[in-house]
């Protein structure tokens, strides 16, 4: 199955990102190739992991897996095997968070066999205007991988492209920023306000969005 | 044995000349390649990483062109219309739009499609108007119709002004492939399409070139501060020859038509650089989009064009053209 992943990655999702998007991105050398690694994004819509799919140079695509919601992605058995087979989802039980089920064990699993997981703190779509509340998981899953190098990633207007509750994609030009890779430095807070204050340095960054 | 007999009978089916051309823009290409790795090597204190960048994506661009060229009209308008659905792309996603217009986006892609449909179907009349007429007045009808009246008129003259020069204008230099053997063209319509981009990047180039050399009086300093008199005029002097003595080799341009042409082509390509400029200082942004590396976006190279393409058409239907 891997190879059918790896060319609907290549030859679809690649296509379709640069149609939809312009994949306009700054910095594509300080993305990991090779795991444990985790790169943490903002999310605003589908088209942050179409793009996140799309800008990895083809040697590495195969070992990037999007941390993805089991209760929205594994809802019915078509969009669960698409999401499982074709975006190479991680599944995350979101709803069993914090009564004591272990959620982050697949993510963990996934590191473990040195692949590279792509994470959305914010753990929702938001508006794509700001930058919500960070769900502490990424630094949780850096203390379990102290190796793994946290890349930030600023996705700009992918909100624009396919809001939340849309359904027919409007092309239109994303800016996505790739930040210098942070380290796990042993303190999950501060780590949370590092990962906050890299990702908000590379929003100011990204050009205007004139959206109101 | 076969393929190179069919890439013979290809070549020897273009007009002489327009291989020449291509030749030419190739040589000179290769010149400003061996220029720029002389210069990396003599001065390796200086970065001149943008310059070969530059000159990279110029090859890209002729690559890309001439082959969508001697391939005949169809490949001219897919390519044509690829180059103005980017410019739209990059125009819509700076400009201020409301959040309710997601239908009028998606409908201003489609009035795309269709005005490239009428160039490939042939219909110049429906060309001429659909845009300017009917776009016009149907895009604002629907936002009307969205409900969204805060900052309506400016929204609507946004989505007219990305249309017209993204799609449009540029769409002029499409349709030129469409004019007929009887017009008894030097070097087909092909050759006309080069003979516009050939002048209008020559005009871009000698008037940054002449800048740099001799740049002193600022022309528009609160627009472009870089642009100054010395390679407005520099530029124009040096288009202006081009065009006078290159045109009736290209084109079916003679005498005062040929004269009008040499004069204002120039002047229509500093225009349309200085007034994106304009556009781009107002929403705050030097370039476009880095989807041409080291030149920018699609807008930022096609800037001059969507001035220049329509002008040179104009008056090719006014003083040569029987087609139009």
């Amino acid at each position: 199955m891997g190879w059918l992943r790896f060319l609907l990655l290549v030859l679809v999702a690649r296509p379709l990102a640069l149609f939809l998007t312009g994949a306009d991105v700054t910095g594509r050398e300080r993305l990991p190739l090779k795991g444990p690694a985790i790169v943490a994004a903002n999310h605003s819509s589908h088209v942050d992991t179409l793009l996140l799919l799309a800008i990895f140079p083809s040697r590495a695509v195969a070992r990037v897996r999007p941390v993805a919601a089991a209760d929205y992605f594994l809802r019915d058995p078509v969009i669960g095997w698409f999401s499982r087979h074709v975006i190479g989802i991680v599944p995350v039980a979101r709803l069993k968070a914090g009564v004591g089920e272990d959620v982050l064990a697949p993510a963990r699993a996934a590191l473990a066999a040195g692949d590279i997981v792509v994470v959305f703190p914010e753990g929702t779509r938001g508006d794509g205007d700001d930058l919500g509340q960070l769900k502490g998981g990424v630094a949780r899953l850096a203390q379990a991988f102290p190796e793994a190098p946290v890349t930030p990633v600023w996705i700009q207007g992918a909100g624009r492209v396919l809001p939340k509750g849309e359904a027919i994609p409007a092309p239109l030009n994303c800016a996505v920023l790739v930040g210098e890779p942070l380290g796990w430095d042993g303190d999950r807070p501060a780590f949370m306000a590092r990962l906050r204050a890299a990702l908000l340095a590379l929003k100011d960054q990204a050009p205007p969005l004139r959206w109101s | 044995m076969d393929i190179a007999a069919t890439v013979r009978a290809f070549f020897a089916a273009q007009p002489p000349v327009l291989l020449i051309g291509l030749a030419g823009v190739v040589a000179l290409l290769s010149v400003a390649g061996a220029i720029a790795t002389l210069l990396t090597a003599l001065k390796p204190d200086k970065d001149y990483r943008e310059l070969r960048q530059r000159i990279a994506s110029w090859w890209v661009m002729v690559a890309l062109l001439a082959g969508a060229l001697l391939l005949g009209w169809r490949a001219t308008v897919l390519v044509f219309a690829l180059i103005s659905f980017m410019a739209l792309r990059e125009f819509l996603s700076l400009a201020p739009i409301r959040k309710e217009d997601r239908p009028a986006i998606l409908a201003a892609y489609l009035a795309l499609v269709a005005a490239y449909g009428f160039i490939a179907a042939d219909k110049y009349m429906f060309y001429l108007v659909f845009i300017p007429v009917w776009t016009f007045l149907g895009l604002p009808f629907l936002m009307a119709l969205l409900g969204q009246t805060r900052g309506f008129l400016t929204t609507a003259a946004t989505f007219h002004w990305g249309l017209v020069t993204c799609v449009y204008n540029l769409g002029f230099a499409a349709f030129l492939m469409r004019t007929p053997d009887t017009d008894r063209l030097p070097a087909g319509p092909a050759g006309l399409v080069f003979f516009l981009l050939l002048v209008t990047e020559f005009n871009d180039v000698a008037q940054y070139v002449f800048g740099k050399l001799l740049g002193r009086r600022k022309i528009a300093p609160t627009v472009s501060p870089n642009k100054t008199w010395e390679g407005f005029l520099g530029g124009w002097l040096a288009t202006g020859l081009l065009i006078w003595f290159a045109g009736p080799v290209f084109t079916p341009l003679a005498g005062h038509g040929l004269l009008v042409v040499a004069i204002a082509l120039p002047l229509a390509g500093f225009a349309g650089d200085v007034t994106m400029s304009a556009v781009k200082r107002d929403i705050g942004v030097k370039d476009t989009s880095h989807a041409i590396p080291g030149h920018g976006g699609v807008l930022d190279r096609a800037d001059s064009l969507t001035f220049t393409a329509p002008l040179y058409f104009h008056l090719l239907a006014l003083f040569a053209l029987d087609r139009f």
